[in-house]
């Protein structure tokens, strides 16, 4: 059974145009459905606009979806009541991307990793004393700068006391939005060896949202490619970088910087004019899905 | 072209000078794109503000020479120097929108270097604005001008700051991290939109990114920073090839895609701080293959190649 199921997400903003103009309605999250195991590593990557980041925060409940369904731990989430809601949120947890914008800068860096644990009221003053430490060391920290303010630590660091808050209340299933993208290229490989540690020590399920191919081809053991707010295909990563599909996959793929000085990667231009949003995503190849006529 | 000859920049904090440009020595030939890497805080942007003398206080150039076509940049009065930003040298910044001007149209922004420079008269630049959003490729260029920023995408306004560099017809553009903010295929097109103005224009670049991915097929030659000094440079080539210090290799190697497994080679720990330096190279705390020497003192920079130089012990030993 998988750990998260979305079926026909769909989320809508509507954006007045002036006072006497009618509201247009603005598709942000198109009907998306996918679904994720436990321990599994599954890739959201779009551009900006794409309707990623809103779907991550669809699954939470920090942005109320418009319609569909989500399921995690089979659990119908957009049924649930605020308590209820607040109770399988300890299971699931997010990691934003701005490490210098996401954590308060007037709270220690102990009282940043410790407030989850005060919200839901679990353990004594000295039990939480000890299991920040812990998280702290968990996330590649030390524990003798726990009195610090997030201005004093680099945004390496920074990305690691977002991710022992997240890991605080023990969750299953991470949502890591762009949780590098803010970083030095050295810094990231740092966070997502730290990602993948964690992974296999905690039994962690990520849902990892990315712009960056790269990363994404690296550590996501599936990948769905979003567009205007559809999938437009998803897959194996191995099988959709090996053979994408749909044409916007493989112009997408086709701008991943190659570090090579000799190697010119011939560009595919996408071409959105022909593109029909309304076309189903169908089978292309075992477990490969395309939205392709 | 352009020859910084031994800059240091620093910061005076607390009684403390800071070296964060130290002894930095490179040079940018005509035509060609110098990729000048590093992480942050290496000191590549501090660079760049140093050859415009935009370096503002605690900091200050404390010295060097910066020549430009012939000129000791530090050298000039301060009137000259106005005259050579933009129009001898421009800059293209990394955040589209916080350089933009939200209250003026795009084409207004365009003009105004060209005005303020004395280089076309208000309808000249007015058209020439419109023949710059055009060069960039931005489609629709005569209506676009009348567009603020705001109206405008994230590609879209990079562009128009390319527009703007290219106004006042500079010979050499430096551009830091012009691609940060951008999705991929942006990334990609702005990466061969500059690759083209450097031919169509006639123009030298100083590109500056933390990234060797995405500036190897945009440089001719590398520059490597970090912590305040230049640890290699060479042909970029020779420089992915057969990278020689021991930085370069770890950079080269934390790039996602190039290798194999599922963790990635990262550097561990991380760039000292300026007040905390190591007396050494500043490396050698985290290199994998550091001598007893590299604690001591700082390396001297060794030949290894032609045009290929680094700063480090274990080409020291070998020549």
């Amino acid at each position: 059974m998988p750990l998260l199921d979305v079926r026909n997400l769909v989320k809508t903003f509507s954006r007045s145009r002036g006072w006497w103009g009618r509201p247009s309605v603005v598709r942000a999250v198109d009907s998306v459905s996918f679904s994720i195991e436990p321990g599994e590593t599954f890739g959201l990557v779009g551009e900006s606009g794409s309707g990623k980041t809103t779907t991550g925060r669809c699954i939470l409940r920090l942005v109320e979806p418009t319609s569909g369904e989500v399921r995690f731990q089979d659990r119908d989430v957009l049924a649930l009541s605020r308590e209820e809601l607040r109770r399988t949120r300890r299971d699931m947890q997010i990691v934003f991307q701005d490490p210098y914008s996401s954590l308060n800068p007037r709270m220690r860096a102990r009282t940043i990793v410790e407030e989850p644990l005060v919200i839901h009221k679990l353990g004594t003053k000295t039990e939480r004393r000890e299991r920040v430490a812990e998280l702290f060391r968990l996330v590649g920290l030390d524990p003798a700068h726990l009195d610090r303010y997030p201005h004093e630590f680099s945004g390496g660091q920074r990305q690691r006391i977002g991710l022992a808050r997240a890991l605080a209340l023990n969750p299953s299933l991470i949502v890591a939005d762009e949780p590098v993208s803010a970083l030095d290229v050295s810094v990231q490989a740092q966070v997502i060896n730290l990602l993948i540690d964690l992974q296999e020590r905690l039994k962690l399920t990520y849902l990892f949202i990315a712009h960056d191919l790269r990363l994404v081809e690296h550590i996501c053991d599936r990948v769905a490619v979003m567009y205007r707010g559809r999938i437009l295909e998803m897959g194996h990563t191995a099988a959709l970088f090996r053979s994408p599909a749909h044409a916007y996959t493989r112009a997408l793929l086709s701008a991943i910087p190659v570090p090579d000085p000799d190697t010119r990667p011939t560009r595919i231009e996408w071409d959105a004019s022909g593109l029909d949003l309304r076309l189903p995503l169908r089978q292309v190849d075992q477990g490969h899905w395309a939205a392709t006529p | 072209m352009l020859e910084v000859q031994r800059l240091t920049t620093v910061f005076d904090v607390a009684g403390r000078v800071l070296r964060a440009v130290d002894d930095v020595s490179f040079e940018v030939r005509k035509g060609e794109t110098l990729g000048l890497v590093g992480e942050s805080g290496s000191g590549k942007s501090l660079t760049a503000y140093s050859i415009l003398r935009l370096v503002q206080p605690p900091g200050r150039i404390s010295s060097g020479r910066v020549l430009f076509e012939g000129r000791d940049l530090l050298a000039l009065p301060e009137r000259e120097m106005r005259k050579v930003r933009g129009a001898g040298i421009a800059l293209i910044f990394q955040e589209p929108m916080t350089a933009l001007n939200p209250v003026f149209t795009v084409g207004d922004q365009i003009a105004e270097a060209m005005l303020v420079h004395g280089l076309a008269t208000r309808a000249g630049a007015k058209r020439r604005a419109v023949e710059l959003l055009d060069a960039v490729r931005v489609a629709e260029p005569d209506r676009r001008v009348r567009d603020y920023p705001h109206q405008l995408s994230g590609g879209m306004r990079q562009r128009v700051l390319i527009a703007m560099a290219l106004a006042c017809r500079p010979s050499l553009v430096i551009a830091d991290e012009p691609t940060t903010a951008l999705d991929v295929t942006i990334q990609a097109q702005i990466l061969d939109l500059l690759r083209e103005m450097r031919e169509a224009f006639d123009l030298s670049m100083l590109l500056i990114s933390h990234d060797l991915g995405i500036i190897a097929g945009s440089a001719d030659r590398i520059a490597v920073m970090y912590a305040g000094r230049l640890v290699e440079q060479g042909p970029v080539r020779d420089v992915f090839r057969s990278p020689a210090h021991p930085y370069t290799k770890a950079l080269l190697a934390s790039i996602p895609g190039g290798a194999t497994g599922r963790r990635l080679k990262a550097i561990e720990g991380s760039v000292p701080p300026l007040t905390e330096l190591p007396r050494g190279c500043a490396f050698a705390p985290r290199c994998p293959d550091a001598l007893p020497q590299c604690q001591r003192e700082p390396p001297m920079s060794t030949g290894i190649g032609p045009g290929h130089e680094v700063r480090c012990y274990l080409h020291d030993r070998q020549e």
